[in-house]
């Protein structure tokens, strides 16, 4: 095993053990751990078996195979963004609802307080 | 939801029996403000000195977590006050004042700005011709008549692009697609209970009476400069404002 793939595998095994101690703290959702786990995953199998990317590249037709990872984890990451922002769009919406009910509540009490 | 289906059992309630026996009409007033301590005691003042017997004008101001002292003016006045937490943006302040006017039965309710640009006294003529024309939603413009405050040449030119952009897309002539100067019967509140644009509201809002077959119309207004604050829309903003409306207008056409 060469010393890059030594690196790799290390650092991808302490992302894996930081997403996995935020889970456990309860301050990362599951369903956002998912994809982190996901990524962490295919980054040790790369690492570990390196012919991999170079028989994958190879399948769909990419002459250098770092293109190809690059390529991958750019859309990858893309179609994450979209999440996000769909998800911040929800969260915006939900929030705005709330203010209003509170504006709305707060002015009952109001009232009674006032007479 | 429970409030919200007794306030539409009252107004039915109200619509069928009152109306017959010429009751008061009784119109709420949603003045959001946002940092307007300068102008909204006069504006407040404004709107009782416009009600009369006939039609009754309650103001509703929503303050838009002001950073100055509007919160404790307005608690001092004689109006509803209702304290936005956060700040929404002028689309979310007045959809909270429209929800309050739905859930309390109100039989109308009218926008005017919390800076004194739109004086109260044109509120009785735009619920004249609102219920006169069969409209679902009347709207104040300041280029019928041509009188009063113009505003600037850069946003004349402004409206006159929505203005051609909402006449292509609806055939609608609308000359002040801006103004904020609304007034909507409760159809159109419960419309807007359910979705009101966060951001510059006024031009996407007719797409929506126009895609839900609300039929709106336009009340000659004077208007004024404003009293007090500045306007969001300048230099940089204009431009997002054009871009963003733009893109509002055509995709809440294509929405539904």
């Amino acid at each position: 095993m060469e010393r890059i793939q030594i690196i790799a595998i290390i650092g991808s095994l302490c992302f894996l053990g930081y997403v996995m101690w935020q889970i456990k703290k309860g301050k990362l959702r599951e369903e956002y751990a998912f994809i982190w786990i996901l990524s962490t995953f295919v980054l040790i199998v790369l690492s570990v078996w390196r012919n991999a990317l170079e028989i994958l590249a190879h399948s769909f037709g990419v002459i250098a195979p770092p293109n190809l990872l690059f390529a991958g984890a750019l859309f990858a990451v893309l179609i994450y963004l979209l999440h996000l922002s769909l998800t911040v769009s929800k969260l915006q919406y939900e929030n705005k609802t709330l203010a209003q009910e509170l504006a709305l509540l707060k002015q009952k009490i109001d009232k009674k307080e006032k007479v | 939801m429970v409030n919200y289906f007794n306030a539409n059992k009252e107004s039915i309630f109200k619509n069928s029996i009152f109306s017959a026996m010429n009751q008061t009409i009784r119109v709420a007033v949603i003045i959001p403000a946002y940092n307007e301590e300068a102008s909204i005691a006069s504006v407040v003042t404004a709107v009782h000195a416009a009600s009369s017997d006939s039609i009754q004008l309650t103001p509703v101001v929503v303050n838009d977590c002001s950073k100055d002292s509007t919160k404790e003016i307005i608690w001092s006045l004689n109006c509803v006050a209702l304290n936005l937490p956060i700040n929404l943006g002028i689309g979310g302040a007045v959809q909270t004042g429209i929800k309050y006017a739905f859930d309390n039965g109100f039989d109308f309710c009218v926008q005017i700005d919390g800076d004194g640009q739109h004086p109260p006294q044109f509120i009785p003529v735009l619920e004249k011709e609102l219920v006169a024309n069969g409209w679902d939603v009347a709207i104040g413009s300041r280029y019928i008549e041509k009188e009063g405050f113009q505003s600037t040449f850069m946003r004349r030119t402004g409206i006159q692009y929505f203005q051609f952009l909402l006449k292509l897309i609806t055939g609608e002539n609308v000359t002040d697609s801006t103004s904020g100067m609304r007034m909507m019967n409760r159809k159109t509140m419960k419309l807007l209970y359910a979705y009101y644009p966060d951001e510059y509201p006024e031009p996407e809002a007719l797409i929506i009476y126009n895609r839900n077959g609300l039929k709106f119309g336009e009340v000659p207004v004077l208007m004024n400069e404003r009293m007090g604050g500045q306007s969001s829309i300048r230099g940089l903003g204009a431009v997002y404002y054009m871009f963003k409306v733009t893109i509002a207008i055509i995709f809440t056409y294509l929405r539904q």
